[in-house]
């Protein structure tokens, strides 16, 4: 059986792969099949009848979505029988479709729509009552007109198989049918979002969007997300200087067409709290002033300070522009304390392979067993968990756990709650030990619940025995991971922001402040650290939110958030990207390179670049490997990591609350209103446990 | 009738609820959902409270979205409370023609109730159903788990009343003919040939 087929599409005989469906043989033969029920991503439901085409030898119209292609078919796509169809099956659907258009928000960007302007009758001949439909409460981030809806069942879809809460459903029959979750409450996914971009109609709009702006008026700006580590591709969608909403952009290798909730929806936190004019501390008060002075206030500090009484620490939204212009201003002063590590994990700058996600998370796809250890991706990189979860629906995959419980969307066997379970499992001696040998791609992944711990550095160097014992590490195949939380730490560890000889980390520099030993601490960022144990030190914060450090800065330099700059970051598979600026910083805000820029000549050691450009070759110079953005370079593989005590208490995931993670979202409304509904919801609602 | 807080299946039920699951392979306890709901809305005074389906998707292993969506899309299921006795009336073409709406108004004067409504104490809810499958009988009141037939406003109030006090009237056709002979009797195979006896006989 060869494994390609002939079928004729509209006259034209054309070759296609066996296996195909009829829609996507029309498709790969340039033809546009309307429809709205079929999604690539979800499966087959042939509900919506959108996609009817001609096929000889039937005699009726055929819903293409449904129809596997067969050798020898002759479809049609163009002739009155198909018009005729088309036209039909639109007037059904706008029977009860309230024609809303002008108030709805899906208007200019809505499939329904677009395919009754091309494929439409021109009026309507339904004279009597159309049904109204309750909307529903979906909670905070969806907003509901179920009058509008379809019964595509996309959203159901999504919810079972990519989102794995079976909680939407379609409830009465016929004409009283109806989608929701019959019990009124909020969907619990932290990819629920992503429903509003596939409901074809006006149905399920995004809440804190409702009613704001036109699709039309917006200014689309292609960007990536730094509220996590995964780098998702998303677009900016501005009107004047405000951000109106955050779509996602598709980008098969990262985050596929997804995004999380607090992707999404964080931005209503980018207008709150927002640091705009620099301030020097004055008589114990905060007080604005100009770049100036502020400049001057710092200077007046540091200058003739040794460098070993200066530190800088950096936060988890930092830019790679940013820290390299950080990491040569304290080389410049001297200073030999920097740390990009703000959350204290036991990683090394070198080799690169001991802190990426080597399998890449479209990598995921080949693996056939995976063992986590204190990670729960779910939290803590929504999208790399969604990737476990489709490679658990396509079978044969085994997820083994070490450390804290919590559901992921899939089943996952426990292997105990301590990284003592790590030991066994490093000399062969535990009961998975066979299972991983047999496997013929396997994969680890070592979360920040591990890595925080005293005992990390001991975690990480088992976990590199594991990965080498069991085959992890082969030709072709890397399954040795570390799951980041924060969007600067793989570019700070390639720009080698650790301390230098004789250098402090976090926790020492935080100490030595509290001690008196360290009189300058200059905080890019980092929110993260005990802002309340820096005893009498002169505390720089720049950063664009008013979050936990600000308070006790004695200098605050305002800085641009990820939407406001172009700015590069890399992701936890080490994939540099480019954000690009989509607002203007509000006030006196600036780009945080220029800033520090400045800085180092108000400080009498100007910083050798002036452009962006020569910035960025600095970096490249820095970090070889962020010259190519949007490229992996794979790390060799080398030896890592210091054999030590493995502690047998719990890994606890560091991320307690999945909605408010940093400055930015913690400054959201629409975050906190979903963190304050998680809360009640895990005491309340059982799981259902059934992962679909 | 109150939504109660939990529910459970009684101990006699629960046994007829293992032997129901038991019929169907390993992974496809969900099969038994549709015995279970009707077990469940016996025990349960008629209706379906949500505690009894997220009961039932507990015991079944399936989320409970799943049950709500099957016990809504049945109309034999009440996810409403109603009255006990439940009066279902075929108002589909075939009864129909043959008079349903005399049976409807029967029914409401009788009740005191509307269609899709319940008597203030409980006893009753008279619903409209579509074809019961028991045209050749038409006009049908569905009363639990019996027919009566071939009604008209006199027979209906009559069945009715005598359920008002308490009385079970006798199931089927209220005309007296038996199951669905003609109604004016038969009208061919009056007489049956006997190939013993030699001629035809009248089979009276
Ligand atoms: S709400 Fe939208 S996605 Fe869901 S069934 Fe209706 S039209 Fe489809
Ligand atoms: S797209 Fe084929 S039936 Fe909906
Ligand atoms: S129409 Fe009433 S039973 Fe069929």
């Amino acid at each position: 059986m060869s494994d390609s087929i002939k079928v004729t599409i509209d006259g034209a005989a054309i070759e296609v792969p066996r296996g195909l469906t009829v829609l996507q043989a029309c498709e790969l033969a340039g033809r546009e099949i309307p429809l709205f029920c079929f999604h690539p991503r979800l499966n087959i439901a042939g509900n919506c009848r959108m996609c009817l085409v001609e096929i000889e030898k039937s005699p009726k119209p055929v819903a293409s979505c449904a129809m596997p292609a067969a050798d020898g078919m002759v479809i049609k796509t163009d002739t009155p029988m198909v018009h005729k169809a088309r036209k039909g099956v639109l007037e059904m659907l706008l029977i009860n479709h309230p024609l809303d258009c002008p108030i709805c928000d899906q208007g200019g960007e809505c499939d329904l729509q677009d395919l009754t302007l091309f494929y439409g009758p021109d009026h309507s001949r339904f004279k009597e009552n159309k049904r109204t439909v309750l909307d529903k409460n979906l909670g905070p981030l969806i907003s509901t007109h179920m009058t509008r809806c379809i019964h595509c069942t996309r959203c159901i879809r999504f919810a079972n198989e990519i989102a794995g809460v079976e909680e939407l459903g379609a409830t009465g029959r016929g004409e009283h049918m109806e989608i929701g979750t019959w019990v009124e409450r909020a969907v619990t996914s932290e990819l629920s979002g992503n429903m509003i971009d596939i409901c074809p109609v006006g149905a399920l709009n995004s809440k804190p969007y409702e009613y704001r702006a036109r699709s039309w008026e917006l200014r689309k700006t292609e960007s990536i997300d730094v509220l996590d580590a995964v780098g998702c591709n998303i677009r900016v969608d501005a009107r004047g200087p405000e951000v109106m909403r955050i779509v996602p952009r598709l980008n098969e290798d990262i985050n596929e067409e997804w995004i999380s909730d607090k992707t999404r929806f964080s931005y209503d936190g980018l207008r709150k709290r927002r640091l705009d004019v620099p301030m020097v501390r004055r008589d114990g008060k905060l007080q604005p002033c100009d770049w100036r002075d502020a400049f001057a206030a710092i200077a007046q500090r540091v200058q003739g300070l040794p460098g070993a009484q200066i530190g800088a620490i950096v936060g988890d939204l930092a830019d790679c522009e940013a820290m390299t212009a950080l990491k040569d201003l304290m080389a410049a002063l001297g200073s030999p304390s920097i740390d990009c590590r703000q959350d204290g994990a036991r990683l090394a700058a070198s080799p690169r392979c001991s802190y990426l996600f080597n399998t890449t998370i479209a990598g995921i796809e080949q693996a056939d067993s995976c063992l986590l250890i204190g990670a729960n991706p779910r939290f803590e990189a929504a999208l790399v968990n969604a990737r476990l979860r489709k490679r658990y629906r396509q079978g044969r995959f085994h997820v083994a756990r070490i450390g804290a419980p919590d559901d992921l969307t899939f089943p996952v066997e426990e292997l105990g709650l301590g990284a003592d379970v790590l030991a066994s499992l490093a000399d062969g001696s535990h009961r998975l030990a066979e299972r991983l040998g047999q496997a013929a791609h396997p994969m680890l992944i070592v979360g920040p619940g591990a890595l925080t711990r005293s005992d990390g550095g001991a975690i990480l160097a088992a976990a590199r025995e594991i990965a080498e014992r069991y085959g992890m590490v082969k030709d072709g195949w890397n399954g040795f991971n570390v799951l980041h939380t924060a969007a600067s730490r793989v570019g700070g560890l390639d720009l080698g922001l650790v301390p230098d000889q004789g250098g402090k980390d976090v926790a020492r520099m935080v100490k030595a402040a509290l001690g008196g030993e360290l009189a300058v601490l200059f905080l890019l960022g980092a929110d993260e650290i005990e802002v309340d144990q820096l005893g009498s030190a002169f505390v720089i914060y720049q950063g664009h939110h008013g979050d936990r450090a600000a308070r006790r800065a004695d200098v605050i330099l305002p800085g641009a958030a990820y939407t406001e700059k172009d700015a590069t970051y890399v992701n936890l598979e080490g994939r540099p990207q480019r954000a690009k600026l989509a607002v203007f910083p509000p006030g006196d805000a600036k780009e945080d390179w220029k800033i520090l820029r400045a800085l180092s000549d108000a400080l009498g050691h100007r910083l050798a670049y002036d452009t962006l450009g020569q910035l960025r070759a600095r970096m490249a110079e820095l970090a070889p490997v962020l010259a190519h953005p949007d490229v992996i370079e794979p790390a060799a593989w080398r030896s890592f990591g210091r054999k030590g005590k493995l502690d047998a208490s719990t890994l606890v995931s560091p991320i307690q609350d999945f909605y408010r993670t940093d400055p930015i979202s913690r400054a959201s409304p629409v975050m906190a209103e979903c963190s304050a509904l998680h809360q009640t919801r895990t005491t309340t609602l059982p799981a259902t446990g059934t992962y679909g | 009738m109150s939504a109660p807080a939990g529910f459970e299946f009684t101990a006699e039920n629960r046994a007829k609820v293992d032997a129901i699951i038991a019929k169907y392979p390993a992974g496809r306890q969900a099969s038994a959902v549709l015995p279970l709901l009707t077990l469940a809305q016996a025990q349960a005074g008629g209706w379906l409270p949500q505690p009894a389906l997220d009961h039932i998707a507990d015991l079944l292993g399936m989320p409970s979205i799943r049950v709500y969506e099957v016990a809504s899309f049945y109309d034999m299921f009440n996810t409403k409370p109603v009255g006990r006795i439940q009066v279902r009336i075929c108002t589909t073409t075939p009864c129909w023609l043959c008079g349903s709406d005399e049976v409807v108004r029967a029914c409401k004067e009788t009740l005191g109730i509307g269609i899709g409504e319940s008597t203030p104490d409980g006893r009753f809810f008279l619903r409209e159903f579509e074809c019961l499958g028991a045209c050749a009988n038409a006009p049908i009141l569905w009363v639990d788990d019996d027919f009566y037939e071939d009604l008209d406003y006199a027979k209906t109030k009559a069945v009715l009343n005598a359920l008002l006090k308490g009385e079970r009237p006798k199931p089927g056709s209220q005309t007296g003919r038996q199951g669905s002979m003609p109604a004016g009797g038969r009208t061919t195979l009056k007489t049956i040939e006997q190939p013993d006896a030699g001629g035809p006989t009248d089979a009276g």
